[in-house]
């Protein structure tokens, strides 16, 4: 056995540095359906306790939707349980066929090609369409799947300061010599909730022939007034070569996710990516479930018109008990609290007072810019917010950060 | 004219310090264990060094301890006589 005493003390040591530093992840077990309100046991033994939940990604409430339910039992009962294969092996079913075709119609591209998450997209998509002759200019903000992906391309990487549209355009004329140029961002930012200057960027990339990406994974299903994501709120449908986006968020949170876009593009992905042809199909069940969440949201804006009412009550509510946000539009609201410990103070008060937010803090936001990130969803009533901005006056008069200027709540509790 | 630590300290202010940002960069301020450049910043941070002295600086030696602050780039510079 090669994994000896002091093979296991090397892992040891480096998970107590991890816990030393401050930034050890454990896991809160959800006894529950995913939905507003849910049974959550933590620490793991602690006596199950019913909260509600601010920071699910479930933005259109569709994670248990009966209708969504239903279909993917359907689907289970036609199509089977797994697939056994990768895609091209004999892992596509008329399914897969029929949901890229629904996508590729919300989206209003020309082709769509499913992935086992949106995480693997990001890995795949780069690689599979840029050479080395070519140059990737992201956003500094972009998600870690971005990151990782780009590391995984061989093209030159470059990066401009985030939504700065002077900064990317120095960007793109230094590197009008490559033979392609690719900008890259995501629609809406996970950690800041801000949304990208779309328009200005395919305005740049036309003016300096570069593609455009985007990432539209917390946008897709709600952002824009048909909830086709960041490219209908900015006016530019149809222009953006190289979408991805989740089936795992506001699309009915399962699993799953795509690369959507120029039809040639899109292709290479079909020949080339490796997440795609080495990975296993998105089963069966997922694949029902998203179909039925497509046909929702393209019957109606309800959800994603109940979701912005929510949003505006939160964020209006929040500035007005005094608490610092991060300013925008999108049900991502982060609470400024600056300080990482105070930001875990804040978010285990908050969970006894039966509200369920997560504090984040350096290396996840930058360093002084600790905060708890709530999410909004058309599942929550008015009584779950309202209960839960209590729940964060209650405690922000505790820590006595309410209408405190950044710069009292810093010198309070520091950076 | 500027001394190189100068310049090397005006770029990475341009480039790398957001409006808002609380950070203020010095000679000593760790910049890659900091967390003001990432590792795509980084080999911009390369390239402007290697057009700016019009030297090649090989990837073994474009490590993140030696582009940790300005004092250590200062430093790997020398090995390319660029003093």
């Amino acid at each position: 056995m090669a994994f000896q005493e002091n093979v296991r003390e090397i892992f040891k040591q480096e998970l107590n540095t991890i816990r030393s530093d401050g930034i050890f992840k454990e896991e809160r077990i959800i006894c529950a359906p995913q939905g507003s309100d849910i049974e959550v046991e933590f620490p793991m033994g602690a006596a199950r306790k019913k909260v509600i939940n601010m920071c699910a990604n479930n933005y259109l409430g569709l994670s248990s939707h009966p209708d969504v339910v239903e279909a993917a039992r359907k689907g289970l009962d036609r199509r089977g349980y797994g697939m056994s294969s990768v895609r091209f092996i004999c892992g596509t079913q008329d399914i897969h066929k029929e949901l890229e075709k629904k996508l590729t119609e919300f989206l209003g591209t020309e082709d769509t090609i499913l992935f086992p998450s949106c995480m693997d997209a990001n890995a795949g998509v780069f690689e599979a369409v840029l050479t080395d002759q070519d140059v990737m200019i992201a956003d500094r903000l972009v998600h870690a799947s971005i990151v990782d992906g780009m590391r995984l391309c061989k093209a030159q990487q470059d990066t401009y300061k985030h939504s700065d549209m002077g900064h990317l355009e120095e960007k793109l004329q230094l590197h009008q010599n490559a033979r392609l140029r690719l900008i890259i961002t995501d629609g809406a930012f996970s950690m800041d909730g801000d949304l990208a200057k779309l328009d200005k960027i395919v305005e740049l990339a036309e003016k300096y022939n570069a593609m455009v990406f985007l990432d539209d994974s917390h946008a897709s299903g709600f952002i824009g007034k048909t909830g086709r994501g960041t490219q209908e709120h900015c006016g530019v449908l149809g222009k953006i070569d190289i979408i991805t986006t989740t089936l795992g968020k506001a699309l009915g949170g399962a699993s799953g996710g795509c690369v959507s876009g120029r039809r040639e593009l899109v292709e290479m992905c079909r020949q080339k990516a490796r997440p795609y042809l080495f990975s296993n199909t998105i089963p069966p069940v997922v694949v029902c479930g998203a179909i039925r969440v497509l046909e929702l949201i393209s019957a109606t804006t309800e959800r994603r018109d109940k979701l912005e009412r929510n949003t505006e009550f939160w964020r209006k509510g929040l500035i007005e008990a005094g608490l610092i946000i991060k300013e925008g539009e999108t049900p991502i609201v982060p609470v400024m609290l600056f300080n990482a410990k105070l930001s875990q103070d804040v978010a285990k008060d908050l969970y006894e007072e039966g509200i369920y937010a997560v504090g984040f803090f350096f290396p996840v936001v930058p360093k002084g810019q600790a905060r708890i990130r709530t999410q909004l969803s058309a599942a929550h009533e008015m009584h779950h917010l309202e209960k839960a901005l209590a729940a964060f006056i209650k405690v922000g008069k505790k820590y006595g950060i309410l209408h405190k200027t950044k710069q009292e709540v810093i010198d309070m509790y520091g950076m | 004219m500027p001394e190189i630590k100068d310049i090397i300290l005006n770029y990475i202010k341009n480039e790398y310090v957001e409006e808002g940002d609380e950070i203020e960069v010095t000679y000593t301020t760790p910049l890659i264990s900091g967390g003001i450049v990432d590792s795509f910043s980084m080999v911009s941070l390369k390239r402007f060094l290697e057009n700016k002295y019009n030297i090649q600086i090989p990837e073994a030696k474009a490590t993140p301890k030696a582009f940790d602050s300005v004092n250590n780039i200062v430093e790997l510079l020398k090995e390319f006589k660029v003093q």
